[in-house]
């Protein structure tokens, strides 16, 4: 297997794939009574179609910010983003994300399965449409038999996985994940890891992938986003070229080894500065 | 064996028993001067004693730890109950109860209240035995508190006037039926279930209006809460007044007395939900009325079903107390204020009786309704796999 390592200023590359998620000179600070919070400050970043991008960077560096940005759920103070062309708000009106966020965040009264159909429910989407892709959904993270279940009759990181089902349940066109597996045992997190690749070479979705582990990142990714803490900025991209039916082995390989570093470098560098 | 592995319960029972044997059962008759009744005379009452100073002994040294001893304890006691009442009005001695029969009492007491707490602490994953249990436990201790009502207010004498026994109360209901369930159509099922259904459910809706006015959900909470800590009750003369004398009125204390409890319940309900959840809707591009059903609404319901239980009670207090101000000749707050006047008061306990059967009906009624719609709930979950 050869590595091609492609290291670019995101900005400067070419298009030559349509821009899912198009970041120019984003900045967001949060007023708060003890004076503003830099969360944010000149973020750019493309996300192609079909990129799995991770975000890595040290705690409170502004990882779920950015992805609420996306999502809008949280409004820039300042530049441009724009998600397939058009505001995240009309993204977002549009149906383009699926949102998994750092908590299960599943509805205490409905059953799994009901959980799983929550937003083909809110979609409008016929009620057997619904069951059956539940189904397919709830196969994906491994969670059949389960349907009739309730949230807090699962443990926790088959909680997340129902999460997860329920962001795949339906066609967005945006894949966000916060941490989906932070709460997950290294086994668990490995298994689920490699489905996820397998789910995003299947059907070529894109996906920005948030994660405190780096061996996950260079695992999962396609490109890897180094932040630095606050106030969050961008400090590398990393391009990875392994193949997309790659599998855990690779995590034996020196390239892979040399990314991993690369990235370690990155976020220790993020570090110094902030001294 | 050391001293502090014997039942005290039990122990307490046989001593008591034993010195009921000892100190005499009745006091003197004022006018005959003679003794009114001796142990000795009555067989039924002198087995029931020998028997607690048995068992009572017995299972000091084997300790009550199973739920069949619980149950022989239990029985033991209710054959004593039976032939302590038999004395009091078989044997004349309602009114000159002495030491020796309060020692029995006492010796019972400890006896009822070892086997209630051996079957309170039953645990059993049979689930109709452990129904079973849970429902023995409060009507045995509830049983026992009307023994006891009725074996001191016969025991002492104490005036009919001032408090008279469970079991005159009992038969004036059983013989006043007709009366109490007119008063009951006219109190509970006409002005208590209209102004209750009217009350909550305007309060509910004006809840749901509120919750979109940002101004007048800051300024009616306020309100809300120094509304329902007035007396509200003090507007019954006035809603008469309004209403006239029939059952309307009382339906108008009641919907005013339950709507600002409600009002302010589901207002905090319907900010219940939490951020994360509402982020999640939001994501979906969920519409207003979309996140009310699906995610407001049911994170409300708690509160909800908290308010309708508040006001369950509200309500019948409310629709019996309006009555006083003012009424047809039928009702239940009418009966009360008419027949103390009479001193008839074994009357008025009856219609006491039938509110206290009634409200706790209809508390029960919405509590089983809340477990029904809101099992998820922490409160009422249980892990079962
Ligand atoms: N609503 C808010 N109001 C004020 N400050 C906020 C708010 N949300 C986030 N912040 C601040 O913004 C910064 C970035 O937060 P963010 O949640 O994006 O971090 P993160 O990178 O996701 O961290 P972690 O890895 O721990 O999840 C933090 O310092 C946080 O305190
Ligand atoms: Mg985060």
């Amino acid at each position: 297997m050869t590595l091609k390592q492609v290291v670019n200023n995101v900005a400067e590359m070419p298009a030559s794939k349509k821009a899912v998620v198009d970041i120019k000179k984003l900045s967001l600070t949060f007023q708060t009574a003890d004076g503003p919070v830099y969360a944010l400050s000149d973020v750019d970043l493309t996300i192609e179609e079909g990129d799995f991008v991770s975000f890595i960077g040290p705690s409170g560096c502004g990882k779920t910010t950015l992805l609420r940005v996306i999502a809008d759920l949280e409004q820039a103070t300042g530049g441009e983003i724009s998600i397939n062309g058009v505001t995240p708000h009309e993204a977002r009106e549009k149906r383009a994300y699926g949102y998994v966020f750092q908590a299960p965040a599943l509805l205490p009264w409905r059953s799994i399965e009901r959980n799983v159909t929550l937003p083909l429910e809110i979609m409008e989407i016929s009620k057997e449409e619904r069951v059956k892709r539940a189904q397919e959904a709830l196969k994906l993270v491994e969670l059949n038999g389960f349907e009739k279940k309730f949230p807090w009759q699962l443990s926790g990181g088959m909680q997340q996985r129902a999460s997860i089902a329920r962001a795949l349940s339906f066609d967005a066109d945006l894949l966000l994940m916060d941490e989906p597996f932070g709460a997950l045992d290294e086994i668990v997190r490995d298994h689920l890891n490699e489905q996820l690749l397998k789910l995003w070479a299947r059907t070529n979705k894109t996906v920005a992938f948030v994660t405190h582990s780096i061996p996950e990142a260079v695992y999962l990714s396609s490109k890897i986003v180094v932040m630095s803490p606050r106030p969050g900025r961008i400090i590398d991209v990393i391009e990875t070229d392994f193949p997309k039916d790659r599998t855990l082995d690779i995590r034996e390989t020196p390239e892979f080894l040399e990314i991993a570093h690369r990235v370690r470098e990155g976020l220790r560098a993020g570090h110094s500065n902030d001294e | 064996m050391t001293w502090t592995k014997l039942d005290k319960f039990c122990l307490v029972a046989a001593i008591a028993a034993l010195l009921a044997l000892i100190f005499p059962l009745a006091g003197v008759d004022g006018d005959t001067g003679k003794q009114v009744a001796f142990v000795g005379d009555i067989p039924g009452l002198a087995v029931a004693m020998a028997l607690c100073v048995i068992a009572g002994s017995a299972f000091t040294w084997l300790g009550v730890g199973s739920v069949t001893a619980g149950m022989v304890i239990l029985a033991i006691a209710v054959f004593g109950c039976w032939q302590a009442i038999s004395v009091l009005y078989d044997y004349g001695v309602a009114g000159y109860a002495g030491p020796g029969f309060w020692l029995f009492i006492a010796s019972l007491w400890a006896f009822v209240w070892r086997g209630i707490d051996v079957i309170a602490n039953f645990h059993s994953l049979d689930r109709t035995k452990q129904h079973l249990a849970n429902f023995v436990v409060p009507v045995a201790f509830g049983v026992w508190l009307l023994f006891v009502w009725e074996v001191v207010v016969s025991g002492f004498g104490v005036p009919q006037v001032l408090l008279p026994p469970p079991s005159m109360i009992g038969e004036r209901f059983v013989n006043s039926t007709d009366i109490l369930a007119a008063d009951f159509h006219q109190t509970f099922v006409k002005a208590v279930l209209s102004g209750y259904v009217m009350g909550c459910g305007s309060a509910f809706i004006v809840a749901i209006a509120v919750d979109r006015v940002p101004f007048l959900k800051r300024g009616l909470l306020p309100l809300g809460n120094m509304v329902s800590a007035l007396p509200i009750i003090g507007v019954a003369p006035i809603m008469v007044m309004w209403f006239g004398f029939d059952w309307q009125s009382k339906a108008a204390v009641i919907v005013i007395m339950t709507f600002f409890p409600m009002l302010v319940n589901t207002v905090t309900g319907l900010n219940a939900a939490g951020k994360l959840e509402k982020d999640l809707m939001a994501t979906y591009a969920s519409g207003y009325w979309s996140t009310l059903f699906r995610l407001r609404l049911p994170a409300a319901m708690p509160f909800v079903f908290n308010a309708l239980k508040i006001n369950s009670t509200l309500a019948l207090i409310g629709a019996i107390v309006a009555e006083f101000f003012g009424t047809p000749i039928v009702g239940m707050g009418f009966r009360i204020s008419t027949e103390v006047g009479r001193m008839n008061i074994d009357m008025v306990w009856a219609e006491i009786a039938l509110a206290a059967l009634a409200g706790t009906a209809f508390y029960g009624a919405v509590a089983y309704i809340e477990r029904k719609a809101t099992s998820w709930h922490p409160s009422f979950r249980v892990r079962r796999h």
